[in-house]
């Protein structure tokens, strides 16, 4: 007998009938006003899937215990390959399936998909929404910086005010008497990784059976026209809308950086929480409501629009009509999205933006930390001179002129001092145009130069704007002559290390301004900085390692 | 007729491609991160292992330290040994120190004083106190740490495997 491509399928055809099963999946038939509209579907399943799949490779080098997390998070996105690109698309695609979800609610909601005898078929779908949302909930928490820390505080703070049942919810998020830590770590996780998934797949599988028991729901003027198939009109469809949000999410992983912040510190008093964007509309709503009446808007209001959503095939009982004839339901979603969208609006003006200019994405390498103030500043000036544009800095960079990262050509800084000011009196032939900076200057850059290596490359690449410019000006105010940083400098006064863990920042503005008025017997000069020089300088000292 | 098929045609050649695309997308990047190893994070230090002074020439003894090892996320400080050995030979006197597990199957072996020789009780490996194969089924000598003396102290480097064939 010949082997055929089309005998083996004949042959699996009938041991065990996938063939036909996928013959009947796809040629099943669909109204002839089927198309592009329907499309969200699909998408919503394939984001599911995408999301288990980078998921299960987080996972793989993923420690779920508090510290440990962020630890291993830091160790994926810092040194493994590809490691950002994955954590990206899960992080995206957990808002894109958000979104996905709730457009492919609007359009079954809008053409009345809803409607005797799909019921059943929409509340699966309500419950898939909710599934969708604990995903976001559960998946918040999972890298333990202060971001998750302080959101699922709030998170589990909502909670206990649930009527009666509050307490007990509490304890369910292993958070009794609304403290975070290890126990809500595990059930988080526990949620996000061995409950939710197979609900979501068994509740897919119910929905999708439902779909295809009903049929596609049909609009007025189908019964007249003939039946098209699914395959494979259709399925392009669904294929090339597939792609096209891939293509956005894998763009957004790729361009649109997914910060890390901070360990979690339960001590961080002036950390702000913010709800993930997608949760900041409840949030703004809770903050409509005060004292005894903010059950309302944390547990009442979003219970009752639950309700509500599950009941829509029992609210709406009219009749089938054409989806442009149906005002009442466009004005309803129109009503949902101007709140929703003014109410996410509120919120993110509400959002004071001071703490993000000066926080460091701890989801890159932060060897600059280690820096000394003096090396830090060099990073400053390496960068205003614009030094790249003509030395590579390991295989970054232009190659006019050799590689700074190479041991072999860092000679002593007396020697590089002079080199910076008359550059071919100390390397005949060289083409480099002279530093035009202060002694004071260009020994920081020396300073910094001969620390460069290979390995440490990165520091320059991600030492933050303000840090540099903070360095700056602790070197120009020499500070380093009464104050230990970094192991270097003076100690006169006390150790700039740590610093963000003793006092605040607008202590350490006022100090600035007075020191006497806070220390009496401080020492110390009082400084006139400018508010830029001050925020700068403080940012800096307060992401000195302790 | 034809005009149908060649639609029908170009919708299933589009939903191949749009699925082919995606998986490239998602699986060399995965294969990527699972596949390539971490970037490698500070050289190792040296550790100190103990006093040369004591070693008695031709006699291995197995010395233990402590060192730092980049697991994973985590740096652990942990236990590790060493077997030393003073080597005595025509050009002076030379510090070996071989690695604890046998380049079989990673078993401790240990010093056989009345044979000369070290032995595996595992799969009975036998290296020489070069750490040459003897016998028994290991077939690459003795792994060798980087070794540094500095007056009496030893100091161990990194650990390498031996590139000498089977003596």
């Amino acid at each position: 007998m010949k082997l055929t491509l089309s005998g083996i399928a004949r042959w699996l055809d009938h041991r065990t009938g996938l063939q036909s099963a996928i013959r009947q999946f796809l040629y099943e038939e669909i109204p002839a006003s089927s198309g592009w509209h329907q499309i969200f579907g699909s998408v919503a399943v394939f984001l599911f899937l995408t999301q288990a799949f980078t998921g299960a490779l987080l996972a793989f080098n993923y420690a779920p215990t508090p510290g440990d997390s962020y630890n291993s998070l830091r160790y994926i996105l810092t040194e493994l390959t590809c490691g950002r690109l994955i954590r990206g698309l899960h992080h995206w695609g957990a808002s894109m399936m958000i979104v996905v979800v709730v457009l492919h609610m609007v359009q079954v909601f809008l053409y009345g998909g809803y409607k005797k005898p799909r019921e059943a078929t929409w509340m699966a779908g309500v419950a898939l929404l909710l599934l969708t949302l604990a995903y976001g909930l559960t998946g918040y928490l999972l890298p333990w910086d202060n971001r998750a820390y302080w959101g699922t505080v709030v998170t589990t703070q909502i909670a206990g005010q649930a009527p009666i049942l509050g307490p007990y919810l509490q304890r369910l998020m292993g958070a009794g008497g609304g403290t975070v830590g290890v126990v809500t770590f595990a059930r988080f996780y526990g949620l996000h990784v061995l409950l939710l998934p197979p609900a979501t797949l068994l509740l897919i599988a119910a929905h999708v059976y439902l779909v295809r028991k009903h049929g596609v729901a049909p609009q007025p003027g189908d019964e007249a026209r003939p039946k098209q198939q699914f395959y494979p009109r259709q399925v392009f469809r669904d294929a090339a809308a597939i792609f096209a949000a891939f293509a956005v999410l894998f763009v957004m992983a790729v361009a649109a950086r997914v910060p890390l912040e901070q360990l979690a510190d339960p001590t961080d008093t002036a950390y702000i929480p913010r709800p993930e964007w997608y949760f900041l509309f409840l949030f703004q709503t809770l903050k409509l409501f005060n004292g005894p009446l903010e059950v309302v808007g944390s547990v009442v209001l979003p219970g009752l629009a639950i309700l509500t959503l599950i009941l829509v095939p029992f609210i709406d009982r009219s009749r089938m009509v054409k989806v442009t004839r149906r005002t009442f339901a466009i004005a309803v979603v129109l009503l949902a999205a101007i709140s929703w969208g003014g109410l996410t609006a509120a919120a993110v003006k509400s959002t004071p933006p001071v703490a993000r200019e000066l926080a460091v994405d701890y989801s890159a390498p932060t060897d600059w930390m280690q820096l000394s103030p003096e090396e830090m500043a060099g990073v400053a000036y390496f960068r205003q001179e614009n030094c790249t544009s003509c030395h590579a800095i390991g295989d970054r960079g232009n190659q006019v002129g050799p590689d700074l990262t190479r041991i072999s050509i860092h000679k002593d800084a007396a020697w590089m001092i002079q080199h910076f000011k008359r550059p071919a009196a100390m390397r005949p032939g060289s083409s480099m145009p002279p530093i035009q900076l202060g002694d004071a200057q260009l020994n920081a850059l020396a300073a910094f130069l001969l620390k460069l290596t290979p390995a440490n490359a990165s520091a320059l690449e991600n030492a933050p704007d303000f840090a540099t410019h903070g360095a700056l000006v602790f070197n120009a105010n020499q500070c380093g002559g009464c104050h230990k940083v970094n192991g270097s400098g003076a100690s006169f006064g006390p150790a700039l290390n740590g610093l963000s863990k003793r006092q605040s920042r607008s202590w350490v503005g006022e100090h600035f301004a007075d020191p006497q008025k806070l220390v009496p017997d401080s020492m110390m000069p009082s400084y006139k900085l400018t508010v830029k020089d001050l925020n700068d300088l403080t940012g800096y000292l307060f992401a000195l390692p302790e | 007729m034809t005009d149908s098929t060649t639609r029908r045609g170009f919708f299933v050649g589009a939903i191949y491609g749009f699925f082919a695309a995606i998986a490239i997308a998602l699986g060399l990047p995965a294969l990527a991160y699972l596949l390539l190893p971490p970037k490698a994070r500070k050289e190792e230090e040296w550790v100190e292992a103990g006093d040369v002074a004591k070693l008695s020439p031709n006699s291995p003894v197995e010395l233990a330290f402590r060192r730092n090892r980049v697991d994973g996320w985590k740096v652990v400080s942990e236990k590790s040994t060493a077997w030393v050995v003073k080597q005595t030979g025509d050009r002076g006197d030379r510090i070996v120190a071989f690695g604890p597990q046998c380049t079989h199957l990673g078993c401790a072996y240990h010093w056989e004083e009345g044979q000369n020789e070290f032995l595996c009780p595992c799969h009975n490996s036998v290296f020489s106190i070069e750490g040459k194969v003897v016998s028994g089924p290991a077939v690459r000598p003795l792994d060798r740490y980087e070794t540094r003396v500095d007056g009496a102290r030893l100091l161990l480097g990194r650990l390498r495997q031996s590139t000498e064939p089977r003596g």
